[in-house]
């Protein structure tokens, strides 16, 4: 086939080539969180052991039914916080993220890649929480409602690491910890995931429908039907809106900074 | 620090050598970068041509990391501009054919050294193979080690690798052998001749002179965001004429000073130095004035001595404070 002569190398970024740079990163970055032992146990271990603490003595109660749609919200946003927040200003910190800058590897595969691994670990999470649910706490679930629970979860943890993503260029890396508790733990507790949130003060119910987990632990609670009476709808654009205003505020954080630079 | 007296102001006035010709491979255009008030370039202009290697010297904060970073498009210059392989620095297509070794404080640990290059890899349309890589940063036998595991050399000969993944045409090495033991730091130089020899440019920053003389075509001596002089290790060299004579001596320097073609005279410990352009002459008029002179050496100037002479033209105090140059 007569082609015109080309000076050096054909074009060479085909669609096989980004699909196979955007497996690689995020197979990577999975198995990164999973060998760092600190981030994996913490992160599934927490609402796991919570779980078993208040959901499981519970057995065959609404609150084991409750509990496990709240710890899977609260192990997915905490692997969002934790793995975005802390992961990329460690990386940023530590000159890591230049050596990938000045590589060919597209901006958003790498947040793409880290925000799959993250919304997996929710997923892991929201799994053991089902396998504790099911033996331990009495649960009986179809396997729509399972599915529906996956979902939810993974589409939930988009926004928060959006958030988590916004933590990272804002915070130093070294009390991104700190801060990530510091926001994760009182929301948590504040949006009802840790106890039903009919049982909080009246003050905190108030407030809830401000704070992003508030709507994330909505969406997940309609399955067991311990929603609050409404329709889904608000939720989702609440956490569609939260999503947007974190990337609008990173995306000018960033360009910020790079100017700087 | 003593020798930097040597003709500040002929330092200055140095023309550029004659560089390579040819269509660059990359290059940095009456570059200016500021930070706030800091300048750490000041209209800078670098150019790299096909096969060499450049070795951009200079001490901290002269600016040759920030040239570097404006080469690799990770900041953007203030004014001037940046060019690689004809292209705009950022465009991906120049990416794919460059790689670079930065000085990254830490990476990911619990990656093994096969996952690492593995990854890097797949950033690039037309990478080299693993196991070349493997073979060409010496890191056989290493491969299923976790990052974190690795000693200070293998990190940096693994960064090394990385920077290869792609089959890169232009290659940026950002002080590659810190702290890196003697040996380790010999097998890399000879990586990067290898490298060269393959038509890769190599442009690599350093603030060991040794490293610089023994791999470097052309040396650009940085100081303050400015080229101060470029040429040839051996023409670098010799900006500093003459050569060393150091004894033990009874004679008084002020006479030392009066000998022909003495140009400098300079006292350290017990010993006394002498920069002269025949020594012969010199050393042949001490001896018979002193009969007591003794531990004579003789040497021809060290990269060292031109390079402290060069970076010293501004100030004549050597030991003054680097200006220190401001990170992102």
């Amino acid at each position: 086939m007569a082609t015109l002569a080309v000076a050096h190398r054909p074009q060479p970024f085909t669609a096989g080539y980004y699909a196979r740079l955007f497996r690689k990163e995020t197979q990577y970055e999975i198995l990164k969180m999973l060998r760092t032992r600190m981030f994996s146990i913490s992160v599934i271990g927490f609402p796991v052991m919570f779980y078993l603490l208040f959901g499981a003595t519970n057995r065959h109660s609404d609150y084991a039914r409750y509990l496990l749609a709240g710890y899977s919200c609260f192990g997915a946003v905490s692997a969002c916080l934790f793995g975005m927040g802390m992961g990329i200003a460690l990386e940023r910190a530590q000159g890591w993220m230049e050596l990938k800058q000045a590589s060919p590897l597209p901006r958003l595969a790498y947040l793409g890649a880290k925000t799959i691994s993250c919304a997996l670990f929710g997923l892991i999470t929201t799994a053991v929480l089902l396998v504790l649910g099911i033996t331990m706490g009495g649960v009986h679930l179809h396997a729509a409602e399972t599915a529906r629970l996956f979902l939810v979860v993974f589409a939930g943890s988009l926004p928060f690491c959006a958030m988590g993503l916004l933590i990272a260029l804002i915070v130093p890396a070294n009390s991104a910890p700190g801060m990530i508790n510091l926001i994760n733990l009182p929301m948590s507790f504040a949006s009802g995931l840790w106890m039903p949130i009919d049982i909080l003060p009246h003050w905190l119910q108030r407030i809830a429908p401000a704070l992003p987990m508030y709507h994330f632990a909505q969406i997940a609670l309609r399955i067991f039907g311990f929603a609050r009476p409404g329709s889904a709808l608000p939720h989702w654009e609440a956490l569609a809106g939260f999503t947007c205003v974190m990337l609008g505020i990173a995306w000018v954080v960033f360009t910020r900074s790079e100017a700087r630079s | 620090m003593s020798a930097t007296s040597v003709l500040p102001d002929r330092a200055r006035e140095m023309r550029p050598s004659a560089a390579p010709h040819g269509t660059p491979a990359a290059r940095l255009h009456a570059v200016t970068k500021r930070y706030g008030q800091n300048t750490a370039l000041d209209g800078l202009s670098l150019h790299l041509y096909p096969g060499e290697v450049v070795a951009l010297l200079g001490p901290n904060g002269a600016g040759k990391t920030t040239a570097v970073r404006l080469l690799l498009g990770l900041i953007s210059p203030t004014a001037g501009s940046v060019r690689v392989m004809g292209r705009d620095p950022r465009d991906s297509d120049a990416r794919t054919r460059i790689g670079a070794m930065l000085q990254v404080t830490r990476v990911p640990e619990m990656l093994r050294v096969r996952e690492h290059i593995d990854l890097f890899r797949s950033y690039y349309p037309h990478p080299l193979p693993a196991a070349e890589i493997v073979r060409i940063a010496k890191l056989e036998g290493l491969e299923e080690r976790m990052f974190g595991r690795l000693s200070g050399g293998q990190k940096q000969r693994v960064l090394f690798g990385l920077a290869l993944c792609g089959n890169p045409d232009l290659v940026f090495l950002d002080e590659p052998t810190v702290g890196m033991d003697i040996e380790s730091r010999r097998s890399l130089w000879d990586e990067i001749r290898a490298l060269s020899a393959s038509g890769k440019t190599v442009l690599l920053t350093t603030h060991y002179l040794e490293e610089a003389d023994m791999l470097a075509s052309r040396i650009v001596v940085v100081n303050k965001g400015k080229v101060i002089c470029e040429g040839t290790p051996a023409q670098i060299k010799h900006r500093v004429s003459g050569r060393r004579i150091r004894c033990v001596t009874q004679l008084e320097p002020g006479f030392l000073r009066s000998l022909p073609t003495v140009a400098d005279v300079q006292q350290d410990r017990e010993a006394v130095v002498v920069t002269a352009e025949h020594p012969e002459s010199v050393v042949r008029e001490m001896l018979l004035r002193d009969p007591g002179l003794h531990s004579l050496e003789v040497s021809a100037a060290a990269l060292e001595d031109a390079f402290l002479a060069l970076t010293a033209t501004d100030s004549h105090q050597p030991n003054a404070a680097p200006q220190s140059q401001p990170h992102s």
